[in-house]
């Protein structure tokens, strides 16, 4: 592979280990992403999505979205040097556009609504796997998936689970964010915790205790819960650090170490 | 603000340009269309003002009726441009309320000279140097965008002849039991300002006033609610409008709040201030002129992932002679015992940017 330059994001989620047995170092893992309403950690995502297709060129992406339409990331993955609408014509991004997408109202079987997603997910999945591509599912985002199932925690972890098990099951990457603020106050507090639970990588992103600042747009907290089965010991990484974003690219760094 | 959203990436379009075909709209930055808030000081706090396609929720203050002023302004500014408006609340007779809304102004010369003046007057002379910058802004934006952004008197009501016309739609939800009527009318109107390649003939506006109000019989249902918001953004995002719509966080629970501000693309929130707080008049330079506060703390960034990051997020609102709003950074009164010497510390309104009930 050839030499890139790798910031402390790539570092913390392990994408810049060379793994020739494993083009895609998410393989098979669930990365949780966290934001709040100052700090939105959309970009995580816009990140991961581009590093995936770089990586190799067998991997691929299926993307859930929520909370916006085709064009926005199109035009948002393009300032970062990534053509969305070619991959998408070769085959290796699936869009699905879930704006519009809500469950039946009451009375009817809820399940029904998310039944037909996860069949959707699993076909495409089953057909890339056919093809041997590294495959990731980005969820955007959890929060409008909920409102989409009217409300449902079960559902939404039901949706969650299963996409989890086609982790191990076909070796996809699990990717989803959502808003940690709105859990925080007591109610509910079920999916946040059982998804926290489940990741395997959790990236969470705050603003500065200080306020907002142009050079400094927020902080990142990384878990890399690494798994090493020899010893049965679950060892975990933490990161700390700042990020500031920009078009084409975020810009990472230590506190106070950012050089003007 | 206009200067530093121009900044952010070198390709964006030049932020001021009026596209000629359409007075009321303009090129902001990442291919977005903007129309005006109604209120001059708001567009330029948001750099230019609402990108079509965007969801702008509001905040209440539920003690004042603060959110009305941004409202009507915003309604009104659409009437005079003869954009198509979608009015929704939960009064008995919406269609009443267009008649308060204000009236553009009708000398904008002598105003702004007054308004230039009486600053002049008013300004101590340790902030000076930090009303040039804005002064000038002043002056060129009522200069070039007069088409675009009226001043409203808020004492005159705005002509008949503005809202008797076919373009514009009023809903009342109090008695519906569920949100599906309002849905079904927004998708309606918005289905005729769907976006297609080319030209952009008109852009709409859908002001939605205080959403989950409690007396409509659905307000116990948050779900139902935020799924009405989920959908009514979606729809927004693939039209060539803006959606205001204002709610009172209080009265929800806070997780659903919070989903809501999620959802927003631009978030605003109005707080009235206390006629007698001693201690914050003592603060505040013109602490009497001024009849609430507006905080934003989102800008909307469509397109783009990079966050607008503005010069301060709290921002006073007072009105000019009684008829116009405006809004100010707070500055910080100078200290007595030691007046001249605390640059340092009374930064005044150009550093302050703390995420914060009150910044300075």
């Amino acid at each position: 592979m050839e030499q890139k330059n790798w910031n402390l994001l790539d570092e913390s989620l392990g994408l810049h280990i060379n793994d020739d047995a494993k083009p895609w170092p998410l393989c098979g893992r669930f990365v949780l992403v966290e934001d709040c309403v100052d700090t939105s950690a959309a970009f995580v995502l816009h990140h991961i999505l581009k590093r995936s297709f770089s990586s190799h060129p067998s991997s691929a992406v299926l993307f859930l979205a929520f909370s916006h339409p085709f064009s926005h990331y199109d035009r948002v993955l393009r300032k970062l040097g990534c053509n969305l609408t070619a991959q998408r014509d070769n085959g290796r991004f699936f869009f699905l556009p879930m704006l519009m997408f809500q469950c039946p109202g009451e009375g009817k079987p809820n399940h029904d609504g998310l039944a037909s997603v996860f069949e959707q997910i699993e076909r495409v999945i089953t057909l890339l796997h056919q093809d041997k591509k590294s495959i990731s599912i980005i969820i955007d985002d959890i929060s409008f998936l909920e409102v989409a199932a009217n409300g449902s925690s079960d559902d939404v972890l039901n949706l969650l689970h299963y996409c989890h098990t086609l982790t191990s099951e076909y070796g996809c990457a699990l990717i989803a964010l959502d808003h940690k603020d709105i859990y925080l106050n007591g109610d509910r507090t079920a999916v946040i915790l059982e998804m926290e639970y489940r990741a395997d990588i959790l990236v969470k992103a705050e603003p500065l205790a200080t306020g907002l600042a142009k050079d400094v747009h927020g902080q990142l907290m990384v878990l890399n819960k690494e798994t090493q089965h020899q010893h049965g010991i679950t060892a975990i990484k933490s990161y700390n650090f700042h990020f500031k974003i920009k078009e084409n690219g975020i810009e990472c760094f230590y506190p106070g170490t950012k050089i003007q | 603000m206009a200067t530093t959203r121009a900044r952010i990436s070198s390709f964006s379009r030049n932020v001021s340009t009026v596209t000629s075909q359409n007075p009321g709209l303009k090129h902001g930055p990442n291919g977005t269309m903007l129309i005006s808030s109604g209120i001059p000081d708001l567009d330029k706090i948001l750099g230019g003002g609402f990108p079509l396609g965007s969801l702008v929720m509001v905040m209440e203050d539920e003690e004042a009726p603060h959110h009305m002023l941004l409202l009507r302004n915003f309604m009104s500014q659409g009437l005079v441009q003869k954009q198509p408006l979608l009015y929704a609340s939960a009064y008995r007779d919406p269609k009443r309320f267009l008649g308060t809304l204000p009236s553009p102004a009708s000398s904008k010369g002598d105003k702004s000279s007054d308004l230039s003046h009486e600053k002049d007057i008013r300004i101590a002379w340790q902030y000076k140097k930090y009303f040039v910058d804005s002064q000038l802004n002043l002056n060129t934006n009522n200069g070039g965008q007069q088409d675009y952004c009226n001043d409203f008197d808020l004492r005159k009501p705005l002509d008949r002849h503005y809202f008797s016309g076919s373009n514009v739609d009023c809903v009342c939800f109090k008695d519906s039991p569920n949100l599906s009527a309002l849905q079904d009318r927004c998708a309606e109107f918005l289905a005729k300002l769907s976006r297609n390649e080319g030209n952009i003939s008109s852009a709409g506006r859908i002001a939605i006033q205080s959403l989950c109000s409690p007396q409509c019989k659905y307000s116990n249902d948050e779900w139902h609610m935020l799924s009405f918001i989920r959908s009514l953004k979606s729809m927004t995002q693939s039209s060539n409008a803006v959606v205001v719509v204002t709610f009172p966080p209080s009265l929800l629970s806070p997780s659903c709040s919070l989903r809501l501000q999620h959802m927003a693309d631009t978030l605003l929130s109005v707080r009235a201030i206390p006629d007698e707080d001693k201690e914050l008049a003592k603060l505040l330079t013109g602490y009497q002129d001024m009849i609430g506060l507006i905080n934003i703390h989102k800008a909307a960034r469509l397109n783009t992932q990079v966050p607008v990051i503005l010069e301060a997020t709290t921002f006073s609102i007072k009105l000019q002679k009684r008829r116009f709003l405006v809004l100010e950074c707070l500055n910080q009164a100078p200290v007595d015992g030691s007046s001249g010497s605390s640059y340092g510390t009374s930064g005044g309104c150009s550093g302050s940017s703390k995420v914060g009930t009150l910044d300075f």
